[in-house]
């Protein structure tokens, strides 16, 4: 077992033990974290593996969530044995929609097509009745899983940390199978992968369902914990905040989208502390705006450093 | 009767209003080594990105063991057998001389749905990349990470990893750019020993290096074709003279 | 729908299409000539709402030349913005890869959002129509139209023939549209490859918050519009291919249309017309509908 793998297993068990001592709102916020590391994790495929940068990730997240809330029935809990691919299927499916008319698109469109995209599901959940408006919709019962009881914090984390691992394991053995190889190839020549033999639109489309999915199942566990879910969910600001946490992590490592997770979430608390800012905080915005400009402008590689 | 293994017929390529290739028709056949040359701008890397399928023809057509492949996109054609090198270096440089290889072979045994396999288990894709990295004449360099090779291995990595998809026609696009002497006679040695088995087309502008290694030599000017023949006949035409080789 | 309704959603349509291709002329070029993306943008056209509401009391009221006086002293802020801002961030990002240039913009809008709300709060403000503007002209029995929206068009329609007069007559223009891809021809040309990009910008700055204050009496003035109109800036200028003025025109006016048009039919679905219009303009044509200038 090599250091890196060491550190990894080390900071799982930290996790894992962190609710003996985190109390109510360390464990609350430290769940939080996680669900927005899978996030990460999700758009860390598609910058770091794929070398699409994608600035809608927020709509599949906010898609898997809204799933949760719409599909529950008013009188009764949904098993979490169908209402999970559930949430999964429907953000992979627009993943799908969105993948397949974006990916045609080079560079800067491709940017500029992905966020705009995720504002048309803005604008569904937040203008249509199907949204529920502004307002939001609040979760009737939290889907029921057996023995395991959804609507205690406890039971959330280790879900959420479990599908952190399961998620994190599952990518690292995908980037080194032959799929993940070819995506790799795709993110340094596109065109030398194509001259081989490669057809390297469905590669990046299967890229783009995947990381759809795995936002859509970050949102399934958002919703779970929440109770409630929002048109913001949706918003670019989510977008532009997980897209940072990759690039503050450090893009080409998926621990970098953890170690950004965590990190930029720790940031954005300190700016809103009124300990620290007094009534200043309530302009947080500003101080983890100018974070992101010197970050980006200082620390391109990020945390992490290098690509491995 | 000559194997010809690749057929381009009355090619055009139009660039708004500027013609970069005017009808320009050529035969590759098994076992030849066909040069092109021609002066900066003449055509020929044109001429070669629509024979791989890069970019479309504007007229004419492209035939592949027989197969009309004139709509078929380069991945297609890559995969029927169709391979080429860049002028300027196209290897990953952060991969290993053996990962390049690999990767690209691996085109041929793409199995995308087996996510929890290791790639390096696939034992095809190994093979067809070590029999590429022999033939290139890279062995002793294998493991080594591609943006740490000298220029001519670089080269030389190129072609392998063009040879490791098992292509029976190779379109070489300037392979000896940039070379010294000693790397260049390295990659005739390697061409000569691809003659055999492939047909190859090969895009030069080492006048010493075409007429020793060439079995037909065509002339492009222009966008047209001005010449073809063997090696005698081009060196003897007067056009040629003219146009290219200056008074020989 | 009678004639005089369609003639005032097509006046509608068009003042509003006009209105986009004004900053999402500025977004494009400058997109087209330095190669930056710059997710900004929209808030220029919310600090020139801002401006219109926090420059009219000092400057006499909307009443007869306080507001042309308004629009004159926010352009000349507008232009000193765009200078500062090239010269202590943007140029910077010219050799930036896109995502850096995407997340350091990004960062630039929080720092706006905050900065104006800082300065001039979060309420939702009102701006005047000035007096000499504020009349209607008949349209037909019924109807009439606002003698502002014309006065909008108008300007926008003054400001995209003298684009066009710029970029197709002059040296400037042929730096223009030489563009990114092409700085020893420009420098070949004469011109300061600097003091060129400088200039640039704070006319797209200048573009977009002339956009906002023109736009301030029509549409009020308030916290969140710099990011919905960027979002849609960015429809146009996929749809209109990047770089291209012609095509900002093109798809700014189509956008507009779509957009009017789909509230007056589809109520319901009018947000999401104008990206399903983008859906299909991008199966058809994934570059755009131009060609860069």
């Amino acid at each position: 077992m090599n250091a890196r793998t060491a550190i990894i297993v080390a900071a799982v068990l930290a996790l894992a033990c962190f609710p003996l001592f985190g109390g109510k709102f360390g464990v609350d916020f430290v769940t939080k974290t996680m669900v927005l590391a899978i996030l990460a994790l999700s758009l860390e495929l598609l910058v770091g593996q794929v070398g699409l940068v994608c600035f809608g990730q927020a709509a599949f997240f906010g898609i898997g969530a809204y799933a949760v809330v719409l599909l529950t029935p008013k009188a009764a809990a949904a098993p979490v044995a169908w209402l999970l691919p559930a949430a999964v299927g429907a953000a992979a499916l627009y993943a799908l929609v969105v993948g397949a008319l974006s990916i045609r698109t080079r560079g800067v469109y491709f940017i500029m097509v992905t966020l705009a995209f995720s504002q048309m599901a803005y604008y569904v959940a937040h203008d249509t009745p199907l949204g529920g408006g502004t307002d939001g919709i609040y979760l009737n019962f939290v889907p029921s899983a057996g023995p395991i009881d959804l609507a205690r914090a406890m039971p959330v984390y280790y879900l959420t940390l479990a599908a952190l691992v399961a998620v994190f394991v599952f990518l690292a053995v995908v980037m080194r199978s032959r799929f993940g190889r070819a995506l790799a190839g795709i993110r340094v020549n596109e065109q030398r992968m194509r001259a081989a033999g490669f057809s390297t639109y469905p590669y990046k489309l299967a890229a783009f369902v995947l990381s759809g999915a795995i936002a859509g199942l970050a949102g399934f566990l958002f919703a779970v914990k929440d109770g409630f879910v929002n048109p913001e969910l949706m918003g670019w600001h989510i977008s532009g905040t997980v897209l940072m946490m990759v690039i503050l992590g450090g893009i080409g490592h998926l621990h970098g989208a953890v170690l950004g997770a965590f990190a930029f979430t720790l940031l954005q608390e300190f700016f809103k502390s009124n300990a620290v800012f007094g009534d200043f905080s309530k302009h947080w915005a500003l101080g983890v705006g100018l974070s992101i400009i010197l970050v980006v402008a200082l620390l391109p590689r990020g945390l992490a450093g290098r690509r491995g | 009767m000559a194997d010809v293994l690749l057929r381009g017929a009355g090619i055009t390529r139009r660039w708004g209003g500027v013609v970069a290739v005017n009808g320009v028709s050529i035969e590759l056949a098994r076992g030849e080594v066909h040069a092109l040359i021609g002066t900066n701008g003449a055509g020929k890397t044109t001429l070669v990105n629509v024979l791989s399928g890069e970019v479309a023809a504007s007229a004419g057509s492209v035939e592949l063991r027989g197969a009309d492949v004139t709509r078929w996109p380069q991945p297609r054609r890559a995969r029927a057998g169709l391979g080429r090198t860049y002028q300027r270096n196209t290897i990953f440089p952060q991969f290993t001389v053996l990962e390049n290889c690999r990767l690209a072979a691996q085109a041929r045994f793409p199995a995308p749905w087996r996510w929890w396999e290791d790639a390096s288990r696939c034992l095809a894709c190994m093979e067809a990349a070590r029999a590429a990295i022999l033939r290139a004449g890279l062995t002793g360099v294998a493991d080594r990470p591609a943006g740490l090779l000298s220029h001519g291995e670089k080269r030389q990595l190129e072609v392998a990893v063009c040879l490791a998809t098992s292509p029976q026609v190779l379109l070489f696009d300037e392979p000896l750019a940039g070379m010294g002497a000693e790397e260049t006679e390295r990659m005739l040695q390697v061409l000569a020993g691809l003659r055999a088995n492939h047909a190859i087309l090969l895009v030069e502008h080492d006048m010493d290096a075409v007429f020793r290694v060439a079995d037909r030599i065509s002339v492009l000017v222009d966008g047209s074709m001005i010449a073809s023949g063997s090696p005698a006949e081009v060196r003897a035409n007067a056009d040629v003279q003219n146009a290219y080789l200056g008074h020989a | 729908m009678d004639l005089a309704t369609f003639a005032v959603q097509c006046l509608n349509a068009l003042q509003y299409g006009l209105l986009l291709f004004l900053i999402a002329s500025g977004l494009t070029l400058i997109f087209g000539v330095m190669g930056v993306i710059n997710l900004a943008h929209g808030s220029f056209y919310m600090i020139g709402a801002y401006m219109a509401y926090a420059l009219a009391p000092a400057l006499g009221g909307t009443a007869g030349l306080g507001f042309i006086a308004t629009l004159l002293v926010g352009l000349v802020l507008a232009v000193a913005l765009g200078y500062a801002l090239e010269w202590a961030f943007f140029s910077f990002l010219y050799e930036r890869e896109h995502l850096q240039q995407v997340l350091m913009t990004y960062g630039l809008i929080l720092v706006f959002e905050e900065l104006r709300s800082l300065t001039l709060g979060d309420d939702v403000h009102g701006v005047a129509v000035p007096a000499w503007l504020s009349g209607s002209i008949a349209l037909g029995g019924l109807m009439s139209y606002p003698v502002y929206r014309l006065f909008i068009s108008g300007v926008c329609v003054a400001l995209a023939l003298a684009m066009y007069a710029v970029i197709s007559r002059t040296r400037l223009g042929m730096a223009i549209r030489a563009g990114s891809s092409n700085r020893e021809m420009v420098a070949s040309l004469g011109i300061d490859v600097k003091q060129l990009f400088r200039m640039m910008f704070a006319a797209g700055v200048a573009l977009a918050t002339l956009a906002g204050m023109l736009a301030a009496p029509v549409s009020s003035v308030y916290p969140g519009m710099g990011n919905q109109v960027l979002i849609i800036c960015f429809v146009v200028v996929v749809i209109g291919g990047l770089g291209s003025v012609r095509g900002a025109l093109a798809a700014a006016l189509l956008v507009g249309a779509v957009d009017t048009f789909g509230k007056v039919f589809f109520p319901q679905a009018a947000g999401v017309l104008v990206y399903v219009l983008m859906a299909v303009v991008l199966l058809w044509r994934p570059e755009g509908l131009f060609k860069a200038t």
